[in-house]
Order: structure tokens, then C-alpha cells, then sequence
């Protein structure tokens, strides 16, 4: 389970940062275009030590084990190899239904209202949640995790005040980020939810349920709409299925064009 | 120091300093853009320490800085040219005098 | 001061190596040039994150992503200190844009070629950034002191950009047949447009020799160009790759490589704004500007509502 736990923070490290890095040369202005590359470089680098630690556990299970963990054919036909598999196996061979990320991760940049909004809910999430992660008994969870801290805490601070900006801005700024924090309170409460994996990793004491940094995410996100004039969603009803592979229709395009170098061109080094 | 005669509403220029490293003066790096100095540390961390080069930000609003005039450097720095006693090699010491 | 002494005195620090700074006096034919080229080359950094761009979602493995967003980001940060040193000129950055979204101001033709494959990323690192540093390397030391600090700090960063083509090249060239095959494809696609990145030829282009006296250029097109070349063929050899030119070929008496004609009907029909991509890539760039004004604008009306809210805490 602890593989999977892994893909989990791993997938949506690396699909956070593909959804940042469509900004990249196409940013409101150059600065920030500049700063946004940052983050996703950030989220980039997390993801790259996160499934390099995945592809280590998985190539030390027994063989007959490592047929069992995906169900994607490309992976599957590289493990049948007999080869170890790597970072970029675990990205670009595996298809939807072995992606573990959250919904909010996969949702697309829309405008820079959106962007801000999905990074604020999810950078809140993870400066809490890596808070723990950081003490995690797993040493090469707590190091990745105290790494990513250090970062999160940035991109918290300038997704923040961007809410702040935005809300408190003009007329139309503050409409648009009203708009995109309403349109993207439903996929807030699956960062919450404990899947499979949360639970078997919570059991074996290894990090905390997601549930357990719930309260402060909520006060944090209240603290800052109000600082921000804006208001907090009150709808109750969240869709969930990303960290099970459900996702949103978003997500087969997204893979289609970041897999299809190694799908098109298999078994090549780049 | 530039004004902008198309669009009032353009981000204001910063001056950026940096502090290399501890224990060295902050030095003049470049200028970006930001609506205010809170963001203008931010977009200096984000442009101009991407590689390590720095430890500390000081950001400054480019039409505060104030500039001496080329036109009176003359008179500015010349003066100082023959006061060469200012310095340590204008005085001979006999080779055994140590640590002076 | 009357205007001829100004003028005495800025020719005696062009003549003594000095730089002109800021605030120094300066001709106004000197101001323009160096506004148009600075701001071009600003504008070339900005038009030519555009061709890197688009791979960014599509590179072929999580390193490679790392690379190339690190490298088209250093790009916009060059671009930005380039602005940065027009500015100081008394052009703003907007003014700039202005330019170049109503097609006014010219950036490096070389953006205006699509990036077809994968093997793209690695010509443009190899070849177009190549040519860039050959180009960037002398303005280190060319006489507007903000333009010469900020090409050092472009050429210090940039000095990845080529390795990691080249890098990409020779894996390419190590790899499959088919990687092989498109390597060789895009350096025949990158070469010629490569080698018109220096400009026309010395005889047709009426601004060098001002442009060498005041030091805004420090080598002519013709000999830059030349030392692309021979330095280019030897690498090539490295790579593996056959050349583009069957005309490339070593002059022992020049102690260079003699190359082909350059196409430059083609050269100023891209200039003119016929190349394939030149619509899309201006398009892209006043998208993003004019996607961006209400955020800019969200920004500007923030900051004075915190500076309103601070001077009514002042004034209670």
C-alpha cells in the first residue's frame, strides 16, 4: 500500500505542476510568468523524488507481485521484461485508471483566477499536511516532505496573496476569483477523504489521515476570503474518485499529449 | 525613472538588491516590475536568485533613487585624485616594520 | 555644456573604452539604436520562449521537462533584463510590447520556424542558442553600461542552454534510427535559418559600421557568421551528422570553412512577416498581454488600497 500512497503524492505533485507549466511563456506578465515556472518546477522536482522512491519499492517486489499493481498495458509489457522500471515509466506509461492524483490537480488553468484558486486550496492543503509528513517514521517520506515544506510554504504565501489581490482588486478581478473559488469548492473535499492507501499508511503509523489537517485548511482558506472580501463556499456536496483513478474527463487529454513522446517512440532513451 | 505614456496603470519599476552571502554588502542586481514592494521582493527571490545568488532583498521604487549628475563629476570626483596621503602605499616603511 | 562639447566628450569615452551610463549625455541617433536593439533582443527572448514552449507538456522524460522549463524560463528572465536596460533608456516596457504586437518592432527571425519534433528542442539548444552566445558574447563589453551588465548576466545563464541541445543532439545520435533520422531532420531544418540569425551580409547592412564605433556591435555579421560555421562543422563531426550544405567545405588559404549561398529571399520574406509561424507567434504573445490586463490591473488596484488603508492608519 505504501506504493500507492506514494503515486499518490507523487501524481498529483506531477499534474499540479504540468497545469502550472501551461503558463509558461503565456503569463500575465513577465514576472509572474517567471514565478509560476518556479512553483512548477518545485512540484516537478517532488514529483521526480517521489517516483523515484516508487519505482525503488516496486522493483523490489517479488515478480509475480509487479503484474498485479497496474493495470495499464505499456507498464505492464516494460515490467514483463524483466527491467527495473524508472521515474519515467511511472509517468508516462501508466494511463488514466493508475493515475492516483486528485480531481483539483487535473482541473485546467481556465484563467489566472482559476490557477490561483486551485493553487491556494492545494498549497494550503499540502503546507499542513506536509506539517506531519515531515515526521512521518518513513525517512524518505519525512526528508522529501520536509524539502517540499520548505517550498509549499512559499507557493502558500504567494497563492494567498494573489487570492487577496484578486478579491480585493477591482470590480471584475474580484468577480472572477468569487467564480473560481464557487466553481472549485467541489473538488476541495477529496483532499480530505482518506483512500486505501491513507488508511493502510495511517494504520502502519506512518503519516497521519488527510482528515487530521481538515480544520486548519478551513480556517486558513476562511481567514484569507475575508481578508480577500470574498466569501465562502457553502456547498456540501464534493466530488471525489481522482485517488481511486476516477477523474475527470480533463485528465486523458492531459496524458495524451505529456505521454505521447514515449508511447509513440517506446523503449527509446531521450 | 521611465514614464509610461501609454498606460498610467503599468506596474511601477524596482531597483533589486541582493546580499550574495552572509556578511557581504547588498549589490545592485537589476529592476523588475511589481504593483507593490511586498510583491517586488517576491518577484526578485522569483528572477534574480533563481541560481543561489542571494540571502537577503532589498527592494527600492526606482523614482526614489536619487543620482548624482555626470555633468558635475569633474568637480564631484576629481578633487579626491591628489590625495594620494589617503592611502597606504603613499607611505615608505623600512622592510622590517611587520603588521602595519 | 553646449551640444558639441557633450558630443566632444561622449566620442572621448566611446574612444577610451568607457561606458556610457544612464544618465550621461548621449546622441540622440545613439539612444535610438540602442532602444531598437536592446528592445529586439528583448523581444527575441520573449517570441523565442514561444517554439520551446509548446514541448514543455510533450518532453520525453521528467528530466528533460526539468531542463527545458528551466531553460524557456531563463529566457523570459532575459528578456526582462533586457526590457530593464531599455527602460533606463526612457522607453517603458509597455511601449515595448506596444511595438511589437503592432508588428513595429522586429525580433529574431528564427521563431517564426515551427518545432516539429522532439529533435527541435535539441537544434535550437545546439544551433539557435548557439549563434545567440556567438552573437551575445562581444555585448558583454559593448558601451551602454545597463545593456553590457545585463548580456553578462545572459551569458552566464545561457551558458546551459547550449549543452543541454547539444546534449539532446548526441543522445539522439547515439540512439535508435529512427532518433538518428530526426536529428539529422531538424539540424537541416535549423541550419540555414541558423546561419541568417547573424544578420545580412556586411555589404547590405548599412548600420554596422556606426554600430562597431560606438561599440553596440562588436564584431560585423559576416565574421561572426564564419565563426559559427567552423565551429559548428567541427561539432556536427562529434554528432555525427552530416552537414546541410554540400558546399561546406575547409579553405586551408582562409583557415575557414566556405559555405553555400544563403537563401535571403527567404531571410526578408520571414522579416516581412511571411515566415510560417510569424501570425501565430505575435498572437500568442498579445493573447497572454491582453488575458493578463485585468490581473495587471487587479494588482495596481490592491497595492493602492493597501497604500490608502496605511496612510488612514498614519493620519488616525
Amino acid at each position: 500500500m505504501i506504493l500507492e500512497y506514494i503515486l499518490q503524492l507523487a501524481d498529483d505533485a506531477l499534474i499540479m505542476g504540468h497545469r502550472l507549466s501551461e503558463w509558461t511563456g503565456h503569463g500575465p506578465i513577465l514576472e509572474q510568468d517567471i514565478a509560476i515556472t518556479n512553483t512548477a518546477l518545485d512540484h516537478l522536482g517532488r514529483a521526480r523524488s517521489l517516483y523515484q522512491y516508487a519505482a525503488e519499492i516496486f522493483n523490489a517486489l517479488p515478480a509475480d507481485k509487479k503484474t498485479e499493481v497496474f493495470n495499464s498495458v505499456a507498464i505492464n509489457t516494460t515490467v514483463q521484461t524483466g527491467k527495473a522500471i524508472d521515474e519515467d515509466d511511472l509517468a508516462f506509461l501508466r494511463d488514466v485508471r493508475d493515475y492516483r492524483n486528485m480531481l483539483l490537480v487535473e482541473q485546467p488553468n481556465n484563467d489566472w483566477a482559476y490557477t490561483i484558486a486551485r493553487s491556494f486550496y492545494f498549497d494550503a492543503f499540502c503546507y499542513y499536511y506536509f506539517g506531519f509528513l515531515c515526521q512521518s517514521s518513513d525517512a524518505t517520506i519525512a526528508a522529501i516532505a520536509t524539502k517540499s515544506l520548505k517550498e509549499t510554504t512559499y507557493h502558500l504565501r504567494w497563492s494567498s496573496e494573489w487570492v487577496i489581490r484578486l478579491g480585493d482588486g477591482t470590480e471584475e478581478s474580484h468577480k472572477r476569483m468569487q467564480h473560481a473559488i464557487n466553481e472549485l469548492w467541489m473538488y476541495t473535499g477529496e483532499m480530505f477523504v482518506a483512500s486505501s492507501a491513507d488508511s493502510a499508511i495511517a494504520q502502519a503509523g506512518i503519516c497521519p489521515l488527510p482528515e487530521t489537517v481538515a480544520a486548519q485548511w478551513k480556517n486558513k482558506v476562511a481567514d484569507i476570503l475575508q481578508e480577500a472580501t470574498l466569501t465562502l463556499p457553502t456547498g456540501t456536496w464534493m466530488q471525489q474518485g481522482g485517488k481511486t483513478g476516477v477523474h475527470s474527463e480533463h485528465m486523458g487529454y492531459l496524458l495524451a499529449e505529456m505521454q505521447f513522446m514515449q508511447r509513440t517512440y517506446p523503449g527509446m532513451e531521450w | 525613472m521611465t514614464n509610461n505614456k501609454l498606460n498610467k496603470n503599468e506596474w511601477p519599476l524596482w531597483e533589486v538588491f541582493i546580499r550574495s552571502k552572509a556578511g557581504l554588502d547588498h549589490k545592485h542586481a537589476g529592476s523588475l516590475h511589481a504593483a507593490d514592494a511586498q510583491m517586488a521582493i517576491e518577484n526578485a527571490r522569483d528572477v534574480y536568485t533563481r541560481r543561489m545568488e542571494g540571502v537577503s532583498i532589498w527592494v527600492v521604487e526606482s523614482k526614489q533613487i536619487h543620482a548624482s549628475d555626470p555633468g558635475q563629476s569633474e568637480s564631484l570626483y576629481e578633487p579626491a585624485s591628489d590625495k594620494v596621503y589617503r592611502h597606504p602605499t603613499f607611505y615608505d616603511l623600512p622592510d622590517e616594520v611587520k603588521y602595519m | 555644456m553646449a551640444v558639441q562639447s557633450f558630443q566632444e566628450h561622449f566620442d572621448s569615452l566611446i574612444d577610451r573604452d568607457i561606458s556610457i551610463e544612464p544618465k550621461d549625455w548621449m546622441p540622440d541617433d545613439y539612444r535610438k539604436t540602442l532602444i531598437r536593439q536592446i528592445s529586439q533582443h528583448a523581444h527575441s527572448e520573449i517570441i523565442g520562449m514561444l517554439p520551446e514552449g509548446n514541448w514543455i507538456t510533450r518532453a520525453p522524460s521528467l528530466r528533460r521537462k526539468a531542463v527545458l522549463l528551466a531553460k524557456v524560463q531563463d529566457e523570459a528572465g532575459h528578456g526582462l533584463y533586457l526590457y530593464s536596460a531599455a527602460e533606463t533608456l526612457g522607453i517603458s516596457r509597455d511601449e515595448m510590447y506596444e511595438q511589437l504586437h503592432t508588428g513595429k518592432a522586429k525580433y529574431s527571425s528564427i521563431f517564426n520556424y515551427p518545432t516539429l519534433t522532439w529533435a527541435d528542442m535539441g537544434a535550437i539548444g545546439w544551433l539557435v542558442d548557439g549563434a545567440a552566445i556567438m552573437n551575445q558574447v562581444p555585448l558583454c563589453r559593448t558601451s551602454y553600461g545597463p545593456y553590457a551588465r545585463a548580456m553578462v548576466r545572459v551569458c552566464k545563464e545561457e551558458s546551459f542552454h547550449q549543452r543541454q541541445g547539444f546534449e539532446i543532439m548526441l543522445t539522439l545520435s547515439k540512439g535508435t534510427e529512427v532518433q538518428r533520422k530526426m536529428a539529422q531532420d531538424a539540424f537541416n531544418r535549423w541550419w540555414w535559418p541558423s546561419l541568417m540569425m547573424f544578420g545580412p551580409p556586411d555589404a547590405e547592412s548599412p548600420n554596422t559600421e556606426q554600430s562597431v564605433h560606438w561599440r553596440i556591435k562588436r564584431f560585423t555579421n559576416d565574421e561572426l557568421r564564419q565563426k559559427f560555421v567552423d565551429v559548428t562543422t567541427e561539432q556536427a563531426k562529434v554528432l555525427g551528422l552530416e552537414m546541410p550544405d554540400k558546399d561546406i567545405k575547409w579553405n586551408e588559404e582562409r583557415g575557414h570553412y566556405d559555405f553555400g549561398t544563403i537563401n535571403w529571399d527567404e531571410f526578408w520574406n520571414v522579416v516581412k512577416g511571411n515566415g510560417p509561424c510569424n501570425k501565430q507567434r505575435i498572437d500568442a504573445r498579445k493573447k497572454a498581454w491582453e488575458e493578463g490586463k485585468w490581473v495587471r490591473d487587479a494588482a495596481m488596484a490592491h497595492a493602492e488600497k493597501r497604500k490608502q488603508k496605511a496612510n488612514n492608519v498614519q493620519a488616525a
